[in-house]
């Protein structure tokens, strides 16, 4: 959940990339941390396996700046993807304010994507959480690789609100700062009616 | 939709800096902070001179849920406390409602002297942190909060 504290004038909110094993979570997260300054941003912690698979999560605090006098910081988290490590999913879930969906484009990962979502519902309804009510984005990745569903088709199979939906090759950086801000905006938008 | 903000005063603020910089000095710890189970750390005393509270936080919190998850597995509510003694440095955790008591301590100090101190502060904690809680639930903290006047050039700003 959102937290303010006045006396150091920080808002800090919590936002979790979700989507189905290799998707592209952690590039994401990588990505943002390789192009940020250094001054704006802590260090990226990684719970991963010997052979670099996530275990448990991804963690990196990114401030963005001043709004009304308070310093934004978003705590940016991603979740194992593999299907066994359920558990440690719904934890990561807790507290959130804003979910970006990772969904990946090669048509051999569809129904990973499909079954990645229902997770996705069922363990945000587990804590308490309606994705439909949630700052949410639904990220396109891996548009450069050979043999792709086309975005109108994903869209159709994965899109659940009129989320915004943004294609990114997030190894190269295409698309990833876009997600975060669609996202991003739903989250300081909600701190505005609350 | 996302839970309520929690929104802490400065006069939250200060009482549980004090709680915590008491608790430094009676347990002779090096640091001592207080998180949230979610990861979000609240207020930090001591050495933290090369230290990177944020992310001992969020892994502190991870930490916690994740023995948390194994308690439930084997039937127990939780593990109300988890200690990890290094050959120098150690770390006790403390769950206190939805807080975590965090201490980091040297060979100055002994988990004995820790765990005893930090659940003597436990519940003035609790009860300060319940205050917040409540105040920021319904929304007494929240009438003066410049949030409501931030515009759509606000949110735009802070990614240009």
């Amino acid at each position: 959940m959102t937290f303010i504290n006045y006396a150091s004038r920080e808002i800090n909110c919590k936002i979790v990339y979700y989507g189905p094993g290799l998707c592209g979570k952690t590039t994401n997260l990588q990505y943002i941390f390789d192009s940020t300054a250094p001054q704006s941003r802590g260090k990226m912690i990684s719970l991963a396996t010997e052979t670099d698979r996530t275990l448990f999560f991804d963690f990196m605090p990114l401030e963005l700046g001043n709004v009304r006098g308070f310093k934004t910081r978003f705590h940016l988290y991603t979740v194992p993807g593999q299907v066994f490590y359920d558990a440690s999913r719904k934890l990561i879930l807790k507290g959130v304010d804003g979910v970006v969906f990772v969904a990946d484009s090669q048509e051999e990962r569809m129904d990973a994507n499909i079954e990645s979502l229902y997770n996705l519902e069922e363990n945000l309804r587990s804590q308490g959480y309606d994705l439909m009510k949630l700052p949410y984005a639904l990220q396109l990745n891996k548009r450069d690789l050979p043999q792709i569903v086309s975005s109108a088709d994903m869209a159709a199979e994965l899109q659940r609100k009129g989320e915004p939906v943004v294609e990114a090759v997030a190894s190269t950086g295409v698309g990833v700062f876009d997600t975060l801000k669609a996202v991003a905006k739903q989250v300081l938008t909600e701190l505005r009616k609350s | 939709m996302a839970d309520s903000p929690i929104v802490m005063r400065e006069q939250e603020y200060h009482q549980i800096k004090a709680v915590l910089a008491r608790l430094r000095l009676d347990a002779s710890a090096r640091v001592v902070f207080l998180v949230d189970k979610d990861g979000q750390q609240i207020a930090t005393h001591g050495d933290v001179a090369g230290l990177d509270t944020t992310s001992l936080a969020s892994l502190a919190a991870g930490n916690v849920a994740a023995t948390g998850g194994m308690a439930e597995l084997i039937g127990e509510k939780e593990f109300p406390t988890l200690s990890h003694e290094g050959e120098h440095e150690s770390i006790h955790i403390s769950v206190v409602g939805r807080l975590l008591l965090v201490v980091v301590f040297d060979e100055h100090s002994s988990l004995g002297l820790v765990k005893l101190r930090s659940k003597q502060v436990s519940q003035q904690l609790a009860s300060i942190f319940a205050e917040v809680a409540r105040s920021s639930e319904d929304g007494q903290t929240n009438e003066d909060l410049p949030f409501g006047e931030i515009t759509d050039e606000d949110i735009e700003s802070l990614f240009s």
